[in-house]
């Protein structure tokens, strides 16, 4: 579990996040929503550790986070996975390296262990063949996918995914949701889903914290998010003209 | 102000390099790497530049050397301590600057822009200490023997020089070249290279390190990398020739 208290950050005066607190909760996929420019990957970075808040803390299953020192806090990242926004692979390394990364790193693990463990993951996101192509020489949704498991090849605990399906195909967007819920709760993870995506919402949302201009303003899952009489959330989630038209 | 600040980034990013790396048998295979990428890749352009300055220096010399009271062995000499005391160390690591400091900024700008260190980061990495120990110990380490390699074949093109233009006898060459020889200046040249060599790695690492924004600025650190390593390296040169020759 991952508890957020009181995060509030600000850049050059303008209020990004005002006093967030909330609860990740174990096994469960649990979504940040809100607008573009909302604050979501302020959030998340500010739970990660790469945007220090302004006041608040993050706590990791009872172990205070934000005041660590960086050498302190990598012991606590050694148990997450992260996804970027854009992936962030390292594009001089090829699939196969890329997912073995936090295996070298950390890990004494044999070779042939650690192959079997990056087939293992990468058979997990639909992914063969691919293990000796560089990010380059694959497709936007494969990047996705194989950061996706590159995240979760040092059995992570906590997992946060920036945006996992932002620019993808409604098919493959939906393969990925079903994915991360799938290893979710296969692996009693902690995980973290930032999305405007109002399908994934409704896949996957088990938990679900939407943000307007920087403010906690609503808390809930997905069965209770279409019945919502709060007018902004309301908006968010009847934006789109495919909704508009079911309610009807 | 801006000045101080920046020495203090960089002293603050030296701090984190220079730690122990989290994995040997990686530290190791980076390394093997950063000596292909920045060592044995520069051996072409190094070779070209010391054969023809070398020549230069020689033809030059010869051509300077008019009175006849100074014997033409005189050539050989001067070449040779020109190539050892400033040619090799200096110019070489000023061409070094351009071509490997480009690269260290602008691949490790394009890893800051693309969020692959903060990647690195959010893994439990450090990504300084994974990144740039081994640029700059892979230089440290190379960087002698590209210089030493330059010093032979600078001497070499002088040498070849006179001998194809018939400006000075290879005897007369040869016998200047190994009179007069003080071992110390060899020393100075490796002390001067190793130096320009930390100094090359470690600032092109922090203005990549330190890139804000996208390619632009990858494109502008990596520019500021060969201008700020060369001004330095002149500097230094400055300061080394004062302190160990005189
Ligand atoms: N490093 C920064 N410096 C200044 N302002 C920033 C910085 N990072 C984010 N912001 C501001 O914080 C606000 C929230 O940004 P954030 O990236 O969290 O939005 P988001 O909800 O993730 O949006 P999107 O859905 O488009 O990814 C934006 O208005 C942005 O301008
Ligand atoms: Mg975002």
């Amino acid at each position: 579990m991952i508890e957020v208290n009181g995060i509030h950050k600000s850049f050059a005066e303008r209020m990004v996040l005002d006093n967030i607190s909330t609860t990740f909760e174990k096994g469960k996929t649990n979504l940040i929503i809100g607008q573009s420019g909302s604050g979501k990957t302020v959030l998340m970075k500010c739970c990660i550790g790469l945007v220090d808040p302004d006041a608040g803390d993050i706590i990791y299953d009872n172990r205070p986070f934000s005041g660590l020192s960086e050498k302190r806090k990598q012991d606590i990242r050694k148990e997450m996975g992260v996804l970027f926004q854009g992936g962030a692979l390292f594009d001089s390394f090829t699939v196969e390296q890329n997912v073995m990364f936090p295996l070298n790193m950390f890990t004494t693990m044999s070779l042939e262990e650690k192959l079997d463990r990056v087939n293992f993951c990468l058979k997990r996101v639909n992914l063969v063949n691919v293990n000796n192509l560089f990010p380059s020489e694959i497709s936007g949704g494969m990047m996705k996918r194989v950061a996706i498991a590159r995240a979760i090849s040092n059995s992570p605990s906590y997992l946060f995914c920036d945006e996992p399906n932002s620019g993808l195909d409604p098919k493959t967007a939906e393969v990925i949701d079903e994915l991360i819920s799938e290893i979710t709760e296969e692996y009693n993870i902690t995980t973290v889903v930032n999305t405007h995506d109002m399908n994934s919402v409704l896949q996957i949302g088990q938990k679900i914290t939407f943000l307007y201009n920087g403010k906690l303003w609503w808390e809930g899952n997905k069965d209770t998010i279409l019945d919502t009489d709060n007018p902004e959330l309301k908006e968010f989630v009847f934006s789109t003209e495919l909704t508009r038209r079911l309610i009807k | 102000m801006l000045m101080i600040r920046m020495l203090g980034e960089y002293l603050l990013l030296m701090f984190s390099t220079f730690k122990r790396p989290d994995k040997g048998p990686v530290f190791r295979r980076q390394l093997m790497i950063e000596f292909i990428g920045l060592g044995v890749d520069s051996f072409g352009i190094v070779a070209i530049i010391s054969i023809f300055t070398g020549a230069i220096v020689a033809i030059q010399t010869a051509y300077n050397i008019d009175s006849p009271l100074i014997p033409l062995s005189m050539v050989g000499f001067t070449t040779r301590q020109m190539v050892i005391l400033e040619f090799s160390p200096t110019i070489i690591s000023l061409i070094l600057a351009g071509k490997v400091g480009s690269r260290i900024a602008s691949e490790i700008g394009t890893m800051r822009v693309t969020q692959q260190i903060d990647a690195l980061r959010v893994m439990g990495v450090n990504p300084a200490n994974y990144l740039i120990l081994p640029k700059i110990t892979a230089s440290i380490l190379f960087n002698p023997v590209l210089i030493t390699f330059s010093i032979v074949l600078g001497i070499f093109g002088g040498w070849g020089a006179c001998v194809v233009t018939d400006l000075v006898t290879s005897t007369d060459f040869i016998y200047g070249l190994r009179g007069w020889f003080e071992p110390f200046t060899v020393t100075y040249a490796m002390i001067k290279t190793v130096v320009f060599a930390f100094i090359i790695s470690s600032v092109s690492g922090f203005l990549g390190y330190n890139v804000q924004g996208g390619s632009i600025e990858v494109g502008r650190a990596s520019t500021k990398a060969v201008v700020y390593s060369s001004i330095l390296i002149i500097f230094f040169d400055l300061i080394l020739t004062q302190l160990l020759l005189i």
